[in-house]
């Protein structure tokens, strides 16, 4: 459309409070953040003096660190294969016209209304394995009685399992989310399609793996990229349920930075940490960004 | 356009609803006190010390603003967002000594409270020891409220007496006893490490029992350095006590992992003198207590104290808590409950259990030093990396990297190796 | 399916069968037992707190999320209304761009915007207060809202507005008689995004909100769920009061929760 000046105004008056808060409050902040990173900030009180970059070759050298950031790849692969698969799965089981179809897709998607900290009290509660005074707990308990004893793990609270663990309530509390993507995309393809597949003598299975899933994939892709940003940003979760665990098996970045920050007093390092963070999941985000909004466009 | 209507209704009768809500924080008559007293024995002597207070102070609102968990660590990084966000609370718990200093006084968020020393006493009545701790360029700065015991083994008296034990002296002694109690299946050693504190408090008692009361100060001004064949030594013997623990200790809290001794499932343990509140709370008496092997003489302290933020919005509330903290009574009431003992010396001892009567009389002839892991001997950065490889050492006891991260950990702390 | 149902309700049977026990019930084991008799002590606990075992009640901080969750709720989601309107349909040179900044927004870690927000909400003398919190949430909520908005409002045909130009009408007067009344949909997905994830934000809570007397539920949630002697049964009654809004609302809106769901992933399509 073409604009008179005062549209011109208008248009710019609109976006102006939102465009000033974002370069403010997000970039600014990033830019801060990124030059405290090079600060010797190591006290309540700020020391803007320039280091360079030896909070981050100091990072570097941190078991916390490396054990955190070791931690979210194991997370963030667990957690993306599980909720892919099961989301996936779900959204096939859903499509095939099955009875209650409502009440089991309201099933699988109601807990991405609740919030981690909700999830961590109670998985914490449902994963506790208990103790040689309580007797097995939990999980472990209802194991037992249903005969899957040895099934039982220490969860959280075993270092070998650590991360690992939180993965549980990660996946229950994602994969309906998949399984809403899913489906909306199983939906979207034409009906044509897999009937004539039918007809030509095609299994429901060859289906599935010769037409719907290969026309999944940019839904696959886009599952990929925002699970991915939430698993490494993952936080809240970890608080409420386990904190950094026993030899900091269930560590994360995002963690480590709070608590470096606020309890250790290391600002500076913590901004480094937080632009570390950053850092990766802009180069995961700003590539679909880029093609998002071109392919809208 | 009837939509829009009802829309724009609903929601100006929402902004109003909010914005009118918004104006409600007029504070008066309150006092939000802050501490991470959660735990039995000292949320029991917290609340002793508002009962005083309410009982001179009807019309005053206490809000008892506790932050739960790891010794005052998730604690500490929730009061250091609101003290740089200059919304403090009236008074927060504070341990004596660096923690106090080096993070809060030096920089300048605490008002003296010199005054209200000499108005009070205090200056007669408290111990040099901790009357020191507290000060800074000539002025006091926080009321100490407690005197602990970091170095203390405790253990089932029952077990050790079927068993003919005696409380050993030496890490050697230890380790015998240790064996023999886990022929009879009995842990040996109980500990809680959930929080990620409790291993460092213990490695700290193991360090004074390697280097000795200098060696173990001379840590922390970098006179011994932390290369030193006395810390590898604390290592070892700490790694070799980590094997006698019961296996699910990180399933625990400190005082979770207690109900072991009462139970009768676990025999020894070592921790500040809390545990002697914790006890009390759970009215279990057959506990035995004894230095930590080698420390004997030693007294590893630290205190807890209150302070008064500048631009505390309750102050005359807050002194006037201040005042209860210091006095005897406050003292007596709340070191009952709490286990430790009263940092005031004129207090009426006959009161007091048998532990803390004689925790007074080591007060007075021991060498003192100052806790690392409860504030007292390092600024809080260094703490908390100490913490940190310290509880990664209990995962994967290697002595040698853990030695050289320690040694890291001190050079970035400032203090030279 | 049956197996996943199940998998997904065993937390909702354990939230549900422990906060309806009375004390003399609650036994570590029989936590997958159901109640014998139904019990709101836990919820009477978890609600109004108990003085006498140190709980702090979460009405408090229920109320305290209400008046945090409305009004960041309305003006972030009329900020990104305004966006969404001339992101969609007054494009500008390098407005794709602009939005793609914007956009930006919601994916960054917080942590990386953490110590500034401390420092200058302090300076501006929001810090530790619910408006300051509201600031927080709107800023943060922009993105997202304007992302649903742009996406909703290229919908609308253009031929809409520009029939609506050639009958006088202006930036203004488009937005208000055409955009706004057919926003209804729109709103609904935006505001149940924006109120769910803000009635679930912890991080800021944590950080700018911590004073008791403002302190958010998610907060005092964790608070309550970290203090070593609260028992099971209280904590899952918490636990249950704080999940039970966004819950509400999903059960009886859960259609505009979906859809909001797959805006927030399908950016730009």
């Amino acid at each position: 459309m073409k604009k008179t000046r005062e549209e011109k105004i208008l248009t710019f008056l609109f976006i102006l409070p939102s465009v000033v808060l974002i370069a403010v409050f997000v970039y600014g902040f990033i830019g801060w953040t990124g030059w405290v990173s090079l600060t010797n900030w190591k006290d309540v009180v700020p020391d803007f003096t320039f280091v360079g970059f030896r909070n981050y070759t100091d990072l570097f050298q941190n078991l916390r660190f490396q054990i955190s950031f070791k931690n979210i790849l194991v997370f963030t692969v667990l957690f993306l294969v599980a909720s892919i698969a099961v989301g996936l799965l779900l959204a096939i089981l859903l499509d095939r016209k099955v009875r209650f179809e409502n009440v089991f897709r309201s099933i699988y998607l109601f807990p991405m209304a609740i919030s981690f900290i909700v999830t961590g009290v109670v998985w914490r509660w449902m994963l506790n394995p208990g103790t040689a005074i309580t007797g097995s707990l939990g999980i472990n308990m209802l194991l037992d009685e249903i005969g899957l004893g040895f099934l039982k793990s220490g969860w959280y609270t075993d270092p070998n399992v650590g991360i690992k663990a939180v993965v549980i309530p990660a996946v229950w509390q994602m994969s309906g989310y998949v399984m809403a993507m899913y489906l909306a995309g199983i939906r979207s393809i034409p009906q044509e399609l897999s009937e004539a597949a039918q007809v030509d003598g095609a299994s429901n299975w060859q289906v599935y793996r010769y037409i719907i899933l290969p026309l999944l994939q940019p839904i696959t892709l886009g599952a990929v990229i925002i699970l991915t940003h939430i698993s490494l940003k993952i936080f809240d979760l970890v608080v409420a349920m386990t904190g950094a665990g026993v030899g900091f098996s269930c560590d994360v970045p995002a963690l480590f930075m709070y608590d470096t920050t606020f309890r250790g007093n290391f600002f500076a390092q913590g901004a480094a940490i937080a632009t570390i963070l950053l850092i990766f999941v802009a180069m995961l985000i700003i590539p679909y960004l880029r093609h998002g909004l071109k392919g809208g466009s | 356009m009837k939509c829009f209507k009802v829309l724009s209704l609903v929601l100006s009768v929402l902004l109003v609803l909010a914005l009118g809500s918004v104006a409600f924080s007029q504070e008066k008559g309150k006092i939000e006190i802050f501490s991470w007293w959660t735990a039995g024995g000292e949320a029991e002597g917290l609340q002793a010390l508002f009962d005083i207070y309410s009982s001179l102070y009807p019309d005053v609102e206490i809000i008892n603003a506790t932050v739960a968990g790891g010794a005052g660590t998730n604690a500490k990084a929730v009061l250091k967002t609101r003290m740089l966000g200059g919304d403090p609370p009236d008074t927060f718990q504070v341990h004596a000594g660096k923690e106090l200093i080096d993070t809060w006084v030096k920089t300048g968020f605490m008002e003296p409270l010199t005054d209200l020393f000499h108005s009070e006493g205090w200056v007669e009545v408290m111990p040099e020891g901790i009357l020191d701790i507290v000060s800074y360029e000539g002025d006091y700065w926080s009321v100490p409220v407690n005197i602990h015991r970091a170095n203390v083994l405790w253990y089932n008296k029952q077990i050790f007496a079927d068993n003919g034990f005696a409380a050993p002296q030496t890490f050697d002694e230890f380790f015998e006893i240790a064996d023999k109690l886990q022929e009879q299946g009995i842990i040996p050693f109980v500990l809680g490490t959930k929080d990620g504190w409790e291993a460092a408090h213990i490695f700290e008692t193991v360090l004074i029992a390697k280097l000795g009361a200098e060696g173990y100060n001379g840590l922390w001004t970098g006179e011994t350095k932390w290369s030193d064949p006395g810390v590898t030594e604390a290592l070892e013997t700490f790694k070799k006590m980590v094997t006698y623990l019961n296996p699910d200790h990180a399933a625990f809290t400190w005082d979770e992992a207690y109900e072991y001794i009462i139970d009768g499932q676990g025999a020894m343990s070592i921790m500040g003198d809390w545990v002697a509140g914790y006890f009390f709370s759970k009215e279990y008496t057959d506990f035995g207590w004894a230095p930590v092997p080698e420390t004997a003489g030693v007294f590893d302290a630290l205190s807890d104290s209150f302070g008064l933020p500048k631009g505390s919005k309750n102050r005359d509330n807050v002194i006037n808590f201040l005042k209860v903290l210091g006095s005897k009574e406050g003292q007596e009431a709340f070191n009952l409950k709490k286990g430790s003992i009263p940092a005031r010396t004129d207090i009426n001892k006959d009161l007091f259990d048998d532990y803390q009567k004689s925790v007074m009389e080591d007060w007075e002839k021991d060498v003192i030093v100052p806790s690392v892991m409860h504030g007292a001997a390092a600024a809080e950065g260094w703490v908390t990396e100490f913490k940190d490889v310290i509880a990664l050492f209990v995962a994967r006891p290697d002595v040698e990297v853990t030695q050289r991260a320690l040694v890291q950990v001190a050079e970035r702390a400032g203090v030279a190796q | 399916m049956i197996f996943f149902a199940v998998f997904y309700l065993l937390p909702v049977y354990v939230l549900l069968a422990t906060s309806f026990k009375s004390f003399a019930e609650v036994s570590l084991k029989d936590m997958w037992k159901l109640p014998q008799d139904i019990s709101l002590d836990s919820f009477q606990i978890a609600w109004r707190g108990d003085a006498s075992k140190g709980v702090t009640g979460l009405s408090k901080n229920f109320i305290n999320s209400i008046y945090l969750v409305i009004p960041a709720t309305i003006i972030s989601s009329l900020l990104g209304s305004m966006n969404g309107y001339v992101f969609s349909k007054w494009k500008f040179r390098f407005s794709n761009l602009v939005l793609a900044l914007i956009i930006f927004g919601m994916f960054i870690p917080y942590q990386s915007v953490l110590i500034p927000i401390v420092v200058v909400l302090q300076k501006i003398g929001l810090y530790g207060s619910i408006p300051g919190l509201i600031f927080i949430h709107c800023v943060y909520g922009v993105p997202i809202t304007t992302l649903i908005f742009r996406n909703y409002y290229s919908t609308v045909p253009t031929e809409l507005l520009e029939a609506a130009k050639i009958d006088g009408g202006g930036f203004l007067r488009i937005y208000r008689d055409i955009m706004l009344p057919i926003s209804m949909p729109g709103f609904a997905v935006v505001m149940i995004w924006q109120f769910t994830s803000i009635w679930n934000d912890f991080l800021f809570g944590l950080v700018v909100a911590q004073k008791p007397s403002i302190q958010p539920i998610t907060v005092a949630l964790n608070n309550l769920a970290g203090s070593y002697f609260v028992e099971w049964n209280i904590q899952m009654a918490g636990a249950l009061i704080t999940a039970l809004p966004p819950l509400l609302l999903y059960i009886f809106l859960g259609r505009y929760f979906m859809r909001g769901l797959l805006a927030g992933s399908l950016s730009g399509t």
